[in-house]
């Protein structure tokens, strides 16, 4: 069974943006699936159309298997949104915007508390319940909108940008509730900017840019086509000049750290050695960017080139 | 949704709007009923007496019902356009249109909120003119029918203000140019039969001359309306011709997003 199903999905707007220019995508029931792209590739246009915020031009959306056109009301209750930006009243209590939310979903007054209470105490925001939301920081903001998106226990929860401009230890608590969620059935559907984000949690992946679906593949596949990786040596001593001895592609970032960039067949056992060989000393490694970084780059300035030419 | 989910989702847009106004209620409640208390001290108390009778009423009592009607009106609408502004502004408007709600119920939980507001306005300022007049009710159930019905009206005219605004200056441009003036030359204070016959043709144009005489007549059994010939009933005809017009317009602009989607 198929979480969304998109066919033919275009839209343009009030003077000629062409935002979407016929997309089709399809999720699979319980999948953690990434929809990738620059800004202004498209991705929240088509939330946006999937949730009702925009209208489309033409094209066919199911969540579910349930046409938005043909039974728009069935279709929303199997469906979660977190939003870009915060869109709840900041002046009212936290605890009462997450059960207004169970609310309009018709939930009894007795299902919106139990709901309310189950994922604000998931979301370490229960002891914030009587607080109004404009004094919450800008990551407890963001769990109050998850929370929000989930009370009614949907089939598909689409997270647009969910980690923007949180710290580092609420994404990853919020990364382990999506996980466990997704584990329990929901199906996700991930929009992000932090693409080691996606390399993490999601399985299956799309990349759209400027109105495009560009790849639309298994993280796995996608990660299998890259063919060159790059490291960060950080150096025990300083170093001005680069032995001439190495095979591989070194770059002197500063004399305390080198850039190497290896063919995935080659390993990194050459690395070390050359570097041994050349009395080079290190103190530790690690990636530059993510692996999914690189091939996202690559994919969207291709895109970019066949589009010019 | 099931008629039972829809209803619990009514109740709780419904509780939202009334929390609201409530939670504000030293902006929403009260200077209705101090200025109004002020229209009874200068108008009814000081000017009043000098000037006696009109319509065959005393003065301060002629000008309640215009005065009930001018806050039930202004507060019903008022209520509805900064409420639904505001969440449209805030893009809080996001977490009902992203849920199954069907359009009808989000108008209906917006119109019952500003008729919330309207009629509890309105019974705070009835309560104020009772300690300035001893008011008595000729036809309830008309008055009731006029107070609701007219608060309906406007509720709806603030949502569809509401849809197409998109600055706060957009919202305070109808109330102040186009509702005041005819709220004000609509026979709250004067009876039109005061005016030369040009005039009175004139006035015969304002919509809520004829919202405010049908109110005037359901509290003291006589109004403007049928010493010009008119029915009470024509002005009914015409609130419910109006509320049915402007449901008809909110539901459509509802559906074709306007204002509310990209």
């Amino acid at each position: 069974m198929k979480a969304l199903s998109i066919t033919n999905l275009k839209k343009e707007y009030a003077g000629g943006l062409q935002a979407l220019k016929g997309i089709d995508l399809e999720v699979q029931k319980g999948d953690f699936f990434a929809l990738l792209g620059p800004n202004g590739a498209g991705k929240s246009t088509t939330i946006g159309i999937i949730s009702s915020l925009v209208t489309k031009t033409s094209g066919q959306v199911k969540i579910l298997d349930i046409d938005i056109d043909e039974d728009h009301s069935l279709a929303k209750k199997k469906l979660g949104v977190v939003g870009q930006e915060v869109n709840f009243n900041q002046f009212e209590k936290v605890g009462d915007i997450i059960r207004n939310q169970a609310g309009y979903y018709g939930l009894s007054f007795k299902e919106a508390r139990e709901n309310t209470k189950y994922y604000m105490r998931k979301l370490d925001i229960w002891d914030k319940r009587n607080e109004q939301a404009r004094k919450l920081s800008g990551g407890m903001k963001r769990r109050v909108m998850v929370a929000k998106a989930l009370v009614n226990n949907p089939e598909l929860l689409i997270l647009d940008e969910p980690t923007a401009g949180v710290d580092i230890e609420l994404r990853r608590s919020l990364w382990d509730f999506l996980t466990e969620i997704n584990e329990n059935g929901t199906t996700i559907i991930l929009t992000t900017h932090y693409l080691e984000e996606a390399e993490r949690l999601c399985r299956n992946i799309a990349i759209i840019d400027s109105g495009e679906i560009v790849e639309n593949t298994s993280m796995q596949e996608l990660l299998t086509r890259l063919e060159v990786e790059t490291f960060l040596f950080d150096l025990a001593e300083p170093l001005n000049k680069i032995p001439d001895n190495l095979d591989f592609q070194v770059e002197l970032e500063s004399p305390h750290k080198l850039k190497v960039t290896i063919d995935k067949e080659k390993g990194l056992n050459t690395v070390f050695k050359g570097l041994s060989d050349s009395g080079i000393e290190i103190s530790s490694m690690r990636n530059e960017t993510g692996r999914l970084e690189e091939l996202f780059l690559g994919l969207v300035e291709s895109n970019l080139t066949s589009e010019s030419s | 949704m099931t008629f039972l989910e829809q209803y619990r989702a009514l109740l709780t847009i419904l509780y939202k709007e009334i929390h609201r106004f409530m939670r504000i209620w030293t902006q929403t409640l009260i200077p209705p009923a101090v200025m109004i208390m002020l229209y009874f001290v200068i108008f009814g108390t000081l000017i009043g007496k000098r000037i006696g009778q009109m319509g065959g009423f005393d003065y301060m009592q002629f000008m309640i019902p215009g005065l009930i009607m001018m806050s039930v009106i202004s507060n019903s609408y008022s209520n509805v356009v900064s409420s639904f502004f505001g969440q449209k502004f805030a893009r809080s408007i996001e977490e009902l249109l992203i849920t199954p709600l069907p359009h009808y119920l989000i108008l209906l939980g917006w119109i019952l909120g500003g008729v919330a507001r309207g009629l509890m306005v309105g019974a705070i300022v009835t309560f104020v003119s009772l300690w300035f007049y001893d008011l008595t009710v000729d036809n309830w159930s008309l008055s009731i029918f006029v107070v609701v019905s007219t608060s309906i009206l406007f509720s709806l005219g603030g949502f569809l203000n509401a849809l197409f605004a998109e600055s706060f200056d957009d919202i305070s441009i109808v109330p102040t140019f186009i509702m005041q003036p005819l709220i004000y030359l609509g026979g709250v204070f004067y009876s039109i039969q005061l005016l030369p016959a040009f005039w009175q043709t004139i006035s015969l144009a304002n919509p809520i001359l004829y919202m405010i005489n049908a109110f005037r007549y359901s509290i003291l059994g006589s109004s403007d309306l049928e010493a010009l010939g008119f029915s009470i009933n024509y002005a009914i005809f015409m609130i419910i011709g109006f509320i049915i017009l402007l449901s008809s317009l909110c539901l459509w602009f509802l559906h074709k997003g306007r204002g509310i989607r990209s």
